[in-house]
């Protein structure tokens, strides 16, 4: 009888305009799984890596929000594909994260797949809904439609390291928007894993950037770049959130601030709206 | 002799993956069909295709029970984001087998390669992604919280775009939790039986979709039959017919069904943009298209610049094998629907309109009508007036724009009509006087699922696609 | 079946094309009365064209065709005697391997490498063009722009590509650019002129129609999409609009005047296409070096790999073709 094989252990990684960078501050910090082992050491992003996911995420907006609906639905849909044919890791590191059994763990990850399928589903619906044309009261056509907001800032839940995570990215790219966003700090492996679904998805470079790293050191340059539309703060203490949305006012920032989320539930369509523009278009009718 | 002859550059046939005979698929199975065996013909060779056993109307009774028990059973216990992901797969198998299904679908209909690979098959996919979506939304889409479905639908759909007619009528059924019974074409029943297949390896519970092949004896089986809806897309005869069987039952209808659409051009229109436009308008797909833009209402003061361009443009069309991929216009469906272009057009003639064709060769054997251009056309000509569903464009004038939307109204039909000016504030003022449920500005043909489809008037009611799509498969 | 016999042109619309120019109201009038460009329509159309599938005899013709309008064109700061007389060579005979393949159109080059051109391919059938008037930019004086051209006529020079004054088109002031043109012309004596509209910068294709109406109206023998040093160059819509452009200028004049694509065609699929536009917008009058061009350096090679795969039935790597 052989020796089992000795294992191949990845290097846990951010993802930053469809690359796997180290910091560009070369620190690491030790990552524990519930039961309390080590597992890994993530890479611990400092402010010059949030600069560079922005800047990278701005440079991808303008063709990720300029591509169809359809298309967009598409890749988000190619998103599920994928994160569907590599679950077992998933439910796995979910299970490492989290805790729980392993049927816990699967149901989560089961859930996090189909909730790219239900925001896929949204692209080429979500102006259908929410876009009108407006009746009024002269030779006018005018009709409102959501548009992106742009570059979005997702602190992602501490808790939920894929379910969570998959509940605050999907619906922020669903409208055309880009992300930069902090992985669960003490839960962030299966988003690293997540970020490599995306590098060999179709989701084009820069829309999607994942940092892990201290949420309280990297929030704030988050909250405070003038070149970040919008901020979601659902991973964010409700204690700490308040300096936040100081800072974010700076640029005036949409700031997304939800009490405690089931991510179990249906997600209703409020992290849709929190991150659109309405555009209103007016064009007199005459011969 | 031209310097640059285009070689021939065929689809090979051998990728439709033809078989010898086809089934009718019930509850979940293929099984033959208890009527006559019947072929169908490839309408640019005349020759059989394959052999189909048709649906007998105890077939039809087979099939309504079946779509009754799958819709009290299993699919209507299944979740809307598992019937979601059951469209999803469907949509993905159908991009997966796109070319196969074009390569059928040109040589059971006979339209051009290009437009079966270009137009039918990604327009057919692409429905299903879209349903795919509501399918976990309803009630997101206006019509209540929890909206519930009609229940089992009939669907009968036309010959003009086999598969594409199949997708416009499954994806929204299943989508709201019907459960549908689809009759194609007699003419052209292979797509509609290997989507089944589809249907079928994507695993969706038995009866779900039953698919029946036939003549109008079926089709007139399944409207008499026990479903809770019928969908029908064809002639405005038939679905007159159709309205009183139902009269009285109770039982809902949508009618997608004939047009006589207006194409305008204006002055100050893109004239070589128009030109496109009035060609896709009238040639795409052979002029068998009940939107087809098959009147040209053109702007006195540029006809003739508008129909000489036209007529250059039209010397450049490739007429032929529908399988080469540089054809443009491909074979009539069948011997009967060319007797009646031909009735048509002889029609114009003796009333005394102009009528050009360009120089053009036409194969020896099969269903074919050369492009047809018929210039001093008046209101009251028959081939102003009536649907010829062919490549055949009657050209009028109008001087402003009232006579321009009178003459455009001035139709029993109300399916489509087409506005080229590059001044915005007319586009909207004509789409705010054509009494047409589709107005294309500066374009022509153009289909999404994400749009809604229907007419006004003879043309039917009901919308198919976009978010009122749903409205017709949901009980409010 | 793409033969325009028995098919009458459109009428010219009555317009006096002399008067047009007559002022610079005239100008703006009549080019600003020309029918708009639905963008999203003529590309459509564009990549409709670009679907035909050209395959066998029709793409060794099509190959061997536009082999011949090919101007092998080097305009770097860094070009010397060597590169060009190496270039000529392969003018001359774009094969080593293969003398039935014909020489391409012409050599482009600056102008004071026109004379080390002139020597290199003289006794071929290869023509000599050169970039003039403050190639790219055009920002000099006319003075300093004529005598650009007049230095590279009279170097032996026998084609003429000038660029537009692209910031006096996009200002409004169509007769300056009309009459830059036209001076251009006399300068060039005997020599072609090709007129280069920059269209990466003129951005519209209402733009692109105007500007092209505008140098056939001052007497271009061509009208070229671009420079090559601006992205984009040569687009198919843009292709098609300036095709339709020399198509209504003949239906006005009966002059037969050429088009020249420049700039980013590097595939024998991408040149083919055009060849295909061509036949098909304006027809077969102009699939002839005489009227139409390309003006590229990587194309030719691909056009000759292309051909090696069609004699040969295999596909061959670059270490095959000449790098010049």
């Amino acid at each position: 009888m052989s020796e089992p094989r000795l294992r191949v252990r990845r290097t846990a990684k951010l993802y930053v305009k469809g690359a796997f960078p180290r910091s560009e501050s070369g620190r690491s910090y030790p990552v524990h799984s519930a039961s309390g082992e080590l597992v890994a050491h993530a890479a611990q992003a400092s402010r010059k890596d949030v600069r560079d996911a922005v800047l990278a995420a701005r440079g991808a907006f303008g063709g990720w929000s300029a591509a169809t609906a359809y298309n967009r639905g598409q890749v988000l849909y190619r998103v599920a594909e994928l994160l569907d044919g590599r679950r077992d890791q998933f439910v796995a590191e979910v299970r490492e994260a989290e805790g729980g059994s392993g049927d816990d763990a699967a149901a989560l990850v089961d859930a996090a797949i189909d909730r790219w399928v239900h925001y896929a589903g949204w692209a080429d619906k979500y102006a259908q809904v929410v876009g009108a044309t407006n009746p009024v009261a002269g030779p006018y056509f005018t009709f409102s439609l959501p548009e992106p907001t742009g570059v979005v800032g997702v602190i992602a839940p501490q808790d939920s390291s894929l379910l969570g995570l998959v509940s605050v990215l999907a619906p922020v790219l669903t409208t055309g928007n880009t992300a930069v966003v902090l992985a669960a700090q003490d839960r962030p492996l299966p988003a690293v894993s997540l970020g490599e679904v995306l590098a060999t998805s179709d989701v084009p470079a820069g829309v999607v950037n994942i940092l892990t790293g201290f949420t309280a050191e990297l929030a704030p340059w988050l909250a405070s770049h003038r070149d970040v539309n919008a901020i979601d703060l659902t991973g964010v203490a409700a204690a700490d959130r308040a300096a936040l949305e100081v800072q974010a006012a700076d640029n005036v920032k949409r700031v997304h601030s939800p009490r405690a989320v089931d991510w179990a539930a249906e997600p209703g369509r409020s992290r849709l709206d929190a991150f659109v523009e309405t555009k209103t278009v007016w064009h007199p009718i005459g011969v | 002799m031209a310097k640059f002859e285009y070689a021939p550059a065929p689809e090979s046939r051998d990728i439709a993956r033809l078989r010898p005979s086809y089934q009718i698929f019930v509850d979940g199975r293929f099984r033959d069909g208890r009527g006559e065996a019947v072929k169908t013909i490839n309408p640019a060779d005349e020759q059989p295709l394959a052999e189909v056993a048709e649906a007998s109307p105890e077939d039809v009774a087979d099939a309504v029970a079946a779509a009754r028990r799958a819709l009290d059973g299993p699919w209507g216990r299944t979740s809307g984001a598992d019937r979601g992901k059951y469209l999803f797969r469907i949509a993905r198998a159908v991009q997966e087998r796109a070319r196969e299904l074009a390569v059928l679908e040109s040589l059971d209909n006979g339209k051009p390669i290009r437009e079966s690979r270009d137009v039918d098959v990604p327009t057919a996919a692409a429905h299903f992604f879209y349903y795919a979506g509501w399918a976990d939304k309803l009630g997101h889409a206006g019509f209540g919280p929890d909206p519930k479905p009609v229940g089992v639908a009939g669907q009968i759909i036309p010959w003009n775009f086999p598969l594409l007619m199949a997708a416009w009528k499954i994806a929204p059924a299943l989508a709201c939790g019907n459960t549908v019974v689809l009759k194609p074409a007699e003419t052209t029943p292979l797509t509609a039986l290997v989507l089944a297949e589809i249907i079928a390896e994507a695993d969706l519970p038995p009866g779900v979709v039953n698919v029946l092949t036939g003549g109008p004896a079926i089709g007139q089986a399944i409207v008499e039959s026990d479903v809770d809806k019928i969908a029908f897309t064809g002639s405005t005869e038939v679905g007159k017919i159709i309205r009183r069987t139902l009269a009285g039952t109770g039982r809902r209808v949508s009618l997608e069904l004939g047009g006589k659409a207006a194409n305008i051009v204006f002055d100050d229109a893109p004239i070589d943009q128009a030109v496109e436009g009035i060609v896709n308008g009238i040639f795409f797909n052979q002029g068998q298209v009940c939107c087809a833009g098959s009147r040209l209402l053109v702007q006195e003061s540029v006809v003739d610049e508008v129909v000489a361009s036209l007529q250059r443009r039209l010397a450049t069309l490739r007429l032929g094998d529908p399988l080469d991929k540089n054809t443009d216009v491909g074979a009539i469906n069948s011997a009967e629907q060319l007797a009646r272009i031909t009735e048509l057009t002889d029609s114009g003639v003796a009333e005394g309109a102009t009528r050009w064709s360009p120089p053009c060769e036409v194969p020896p054997r099969g269903y074919w009508f050369v492009p047809t251009v018929f210039t001093d056309v008046a209101q009251a000509h028959r081939i102003a007036r009536e649907e010829i569903f062919g490549p055949v464009l009657s050209v009028l004038t109008f001087r402003t724009p009232d006579e321009a939307v009178e003459k455009a109204n001035n139709t029993p039909y109300g399916l489509s009509a087409g506005v080229w000016t590059e001044k915005g504030s007319r586009i909207l003022s004509m789409a705010s006087k054509l009494r047409a449920g589709v107005v294309w500005a500066n374009t022509f043909n153009r289909f999404d699922p994400t749009a809604p489809f229907g007419g006004y008037k003879e043309s039917g009611f009901g919308r198919e696609g976009g978010r009122h799509g749903l409205e017709a498969y949901l009980d409010v | 079946m793409t033969t325009l016999e028995g098919v009458d042109l459109p009428p010219a619309g009555g317009v006096d094309l002399q008067s047009v120019t007559r002022d610079e109201a005239a100008l703006r009038r009549f080019l600003h009365g020309l029918p708009g460009v639905d963008q999203v329509g003529a590309e459509g159309r564009a990549a409709g064209l670009a679907t035909r599938s050209i395959k066998t005899s029709a793409k060794a013709w099509a190959i061997d065709t536009a082999i011949s309008m090919v101007d092998l064109t080097t305009l770097e700061g860094a070009d010397t005697p060597g590169k060009v007389r190496s270039l000529s060579a392969k003018a001359i005979r774009p094969d080593p391997s293969d003398p039935t393949v014909a020489s391409v159109a012409a050599v482009c080059v600056y102008p004071d490498l026109v004379e080390t051109a002139v020597r290199a391919l003289r006794g071929s059938s290869v023509g000599v063009a050169s970039v003039a008037t403050a190639f790219p930019s055009g920002r000099a004086s006319l003075e300093t722009k004529l005598h650009d051209v007049r230095d590279a006529v009279a170097a032996g020079a026998t084609e003429i590509d000038m660029v537009i004054d692209r910031g006096a088109f996009l200002a409004g002031r169509y007769l300056q650019v009309f009459d830059e043109i036209v001076a251009t012309k006399a300068a060039c004596g005997n020599a072609h002129l090709k007129v280069i509209l920059e269209t990466g910068e003129l951005v519209t294709l209402d733009a692109a129609r105007r500007a092209s109406w505008l140098a056939l109206l001052a007497g271009g023998d061509f009208i070229k999409t671009s420079t090559g040093k601006v992205t984009p160059a040569a687009t198919p819509g843009v292709a098609l609009v300036m095709l339709e452009a020399v198509r209504d200028f003949r239906a006005a004049t009966g002059e037969l005047r050429g088009v020249k694509l420049a700039g980013g065609i590097r595939t024998s699929k991408d040149a083919i296409r055009y060849l295909v536009m061509v036949n098909e917008t304006v027809g077969d009058d102009w699939l002839t070096p005489d009227l139409f061009r390309f003006g590229a350096s990587s194309l030719l090679n691909d056009l000759l790999l292309q051909r090696h795969k069609l004699k040969t039935g295999a596909y061959d790597g670059p270490d095959y073709v000449t790098v010049d």
